[in-house]
């Protein structure tokens, strides 16, 4: 008991500093890029317009929020309610990627003091016009949908309920917010057929970065249950995750097949067999993020153990990751004739959200309801420090 | 009428005159650069005797202006694709869209704005030739009504035979742009994109953006038909077991 909570506090000490670090580091970069310029923190260039921030920040942060949307979705309108104690931990991850987006793009915009412009100067011919839409309009949705679990925590109790009331069309409101600019991502590129290499380069690009999306983000749902259940010491809900896994064996298994036939379609496979550079990071990409989820969360064994299951997830989520930046800059190189490789500061800006994120995750989930059925009895059994015990507990 | 420029390559004497009349003009600083950069909107490059001006092509449906979100970017009446920095977020979606490459950034600057060649749209407006056609001494880049120049551009291929290659560049790439270049020599050979589609890349946006409206609504219906379903078979199963 002892050393598991001196343990307990070691980790929670190491993470603070990281984060603290991190976020020191981020305000020195952003101080950099708003005085110096893009060029002088970043290694984009007029050959290379789009790195890290766009491929993971904005890429990656929005597709593994779609779990907030497929969760609810299957509470609210498919009628799944063993899984509402699981809603608002996935709306809270959701909503904290979303701002993890607006962030990022805050530094990677040239004028972010612009970004409000797409609501009065309109584009609709434009994917972008779209997607900035669908982000403002969801995230918006994304808060609504969580502002209950404030209000409840400050005791404004007829509020949430008045909100609670209107859930269903919120609810279909924000599943087509996020079906739309989920796809619209992949329709972002779209418009660079003679650009974006024949691997990845196809007019489904929508429909993959849909499906990808709703796969990952189940992964995100996975994982980010595990972790919260290691930090809150709460258990793993496998009666309701390992179906998730299940679920994910399908959606991955199609989008698989998805990618297989348009690859054939653009008689890419040559660069695949050849193991070029693409061939290679498509291998990578494809290897993690579809064959080994598909293969481990397929048999009953490794869905049902806690660990196979968060590791086929984990596969999941790190292929999407691949995936994404196989798109925005793997694909992107041999027509740019350059390797971008991202500069130093632009990977720290990037750990700096995730981290930043994570630690607002789990504040949240220290001081609000997250977890409404979170036993104190399991915390105090996991012999949880005392500084992880928020001061309001035992009310 | 749509004005565009021809460039003839055999014309060109590689004098640079058309880049530093079009510093002047758009009162851009610093000297002329090798590359075009936010600060030299249109360079001569030399490819084994054989020159070829980097410039915006000025496409009939440019892809940069179709992808801006805030139509910061937009084809005018007369031809130029012009660009308002005051609209601008600085997304930089034109720049990873144009297949010319041709929109460059302000990496250096703390707030950063696109440069591009805007074929001197204040003297076209006026009907004045654009500031490079006008500097040029030889003639090889020419303004005017872009189904002049083609005829033009054939006339010199017809009264010239073995000088010219047999295509002009611009007529079918990227469904036609408002520069156009003739050459003596292969255009892949000068650097210029060639295997580019027919078809605008606009279009392929388009026929997914067009769709929208009816999948939100035939989207949103299904939702809620699914929703009311469950629902309904919950409250049945309930009111049987109240039963």
């Amino acid at each position: 008991m002892e050393t598991s909570v001196r343990q307990d506090r070691f980790r929670v000490g190491f993470w603070t500093v990281m984060c603290a670090v991190l976020t020191l580091a981020f305000l020195v970069i952003a101080f950099l890029r708003f005085t110096k310029g893009l060029g002088a923190v970043t290694n984009l260039s007029d050959k290379f317009p789009w790195g890290l921030w766009i491929g993971f920040d904005l890429l990656c942060g929005v597709g593994l929020a779609a779990g907030a949307f497929t969760v609810t979705a299957c509470v609210h309108l498919f009628n799944l309610k063993d899984y509402e104690p699981i809603v608002r931990p996935t709306i809270l991850t959701g909503f904290l990627g979303y701002i993890f987006v607006i962030v990022a793009l805050l530094l990677d915009l040239g004028q972010p003091w612009n970004i409000w412009h797409a609501i009065i100067y309109w584009n609709h011919h434009s994917v972008m016009f779209e997607v900035a839409w669908c982000v403002m309009l969801y995230t918006t949705v994304l808060s609504i949908e969580f502002s209950p679990v404030v209000l409840e925590r400050f005791g404004f109790h007829k509020l949430a309920h008045l909100i609670h009331k209107f859930i269903t069309p919120l609810v279909i409101v924000g599943v087509c917010l996020s079906t739309l600019h989920q796809s619209s991502l992949g329709s972002v590129y779209l418009i660079v057929p003679s650009k974006l290499h024949p691997i990845w380069y196809t007019q489904l690009l929508p429909l993959l970065f849909f499906t990808s999306a709703v796969g990952a983000g189940l992964g995100m749902v996975v994982i980010e249950s595990y972790l919260s259940g290691r930090t809150f010491g709460r258990h793993l809900e496998m009666d309701l995750l390992a179906p998730l896994g299940r679920v994910m064996v399908a959606v991955l298994s199609i989008y698989g097949l998805m990618r297989i036939q348009t690859i054939a379609h653009n008689g890419a496979f040559r660069d695949i067999i050849g193991l070029t550079y693409e061939g290679k990071m498509f291998i990578l990409e494809f290897a993690i993020g579809v064959l080994a989820p598909v293969i481990m969360l397929a048999i009953d064994k490794i869905r049902n153990n806690p660990t196979g299951l968060v590791m086929g997830s984990f596969f999941a989520v790190m292929g999407f990751v691949v995936n994404r930046l196989n798109v925005s800059v793997t694909g992107m190189e041999r027509s740019a004739g350059i390797r971008y490789v991202p500069s130093v500061m632009e990977i720290t800006v990037s750990l700096a959200l995730v981290g930043i994120g994570m630690a607002v995750f789990a504040l949240a989930c220290r001081f609000l309801p997250i977890f409404p059925e979170a036993a104190p009895a399991r915390r105090q059994k996991r012999g949880a420090s005392p500084a992880l015990v928020p001061a309001e507990e035992g009310h | 009428m749509t004005v565009g420029l021809l460039y003839d390559s055999t014309r060109c004497v590689g004098c640079h005159a058309c880049s530093q009349a079009c510093k002047e003009q758009n009162k851009l600083p610093g000297e002329v650069q090798e590359q075009t950069t936010a600060y030299t909107w249109t360079v001569v490059k030399e490819h084994q005797g054989a020159f070829v001006r980097q410039l915006c092509m000025h496409c009939i449906e440019p892809s940069c202006a179709s992808v801006c979100p805030v139509a910061a970017l937009h084809k005018t009446k007369e031809g130029p694709v012009v660009y308002d920095a005051d609209k601008c977020m600085g997304c930089r979606y034109c720049m990873l869209a144009c297949p010319f490459e041709v929109p460059k950034y302000q990496w250096d600057r703390a707030v950063p704005v696109v440069g591009k060649c805007i074929m001197c749209y204040d003297r076209v407006k006026d009907g004045q030739a654009t500031a490079c056609a006008t500097a040029c001494p030889t003639q090889a880049t020419v303004f005017g009504d872009r189904k002049d120049l083609i005829m033009d551009a054939r006339e010199r291929m017809r009264s010239n035979p073995g000088t010219y290659q047999e295509a002009i560049y611009g007529i079918k790439e990227v469904g036609g742009t408002g520069v156009l270049m003739i050459s003596g020599v292969p255009f892949a050979s000068l650097g210029l994109k060639t295997g580019l589609p027919e078809e605008a890349p606009p279009m392929r946006t388009w026929q997914v953006l067009s769709k929208i409206p009816d999948f939100v609504a035939v989207w949103a219906a299904s939702l809620y038909a699914i929703h009311w379903i469950t629902k309904r078979r919950d409250d049945v199963a309930k009111a049987e077991g109240a039963e």
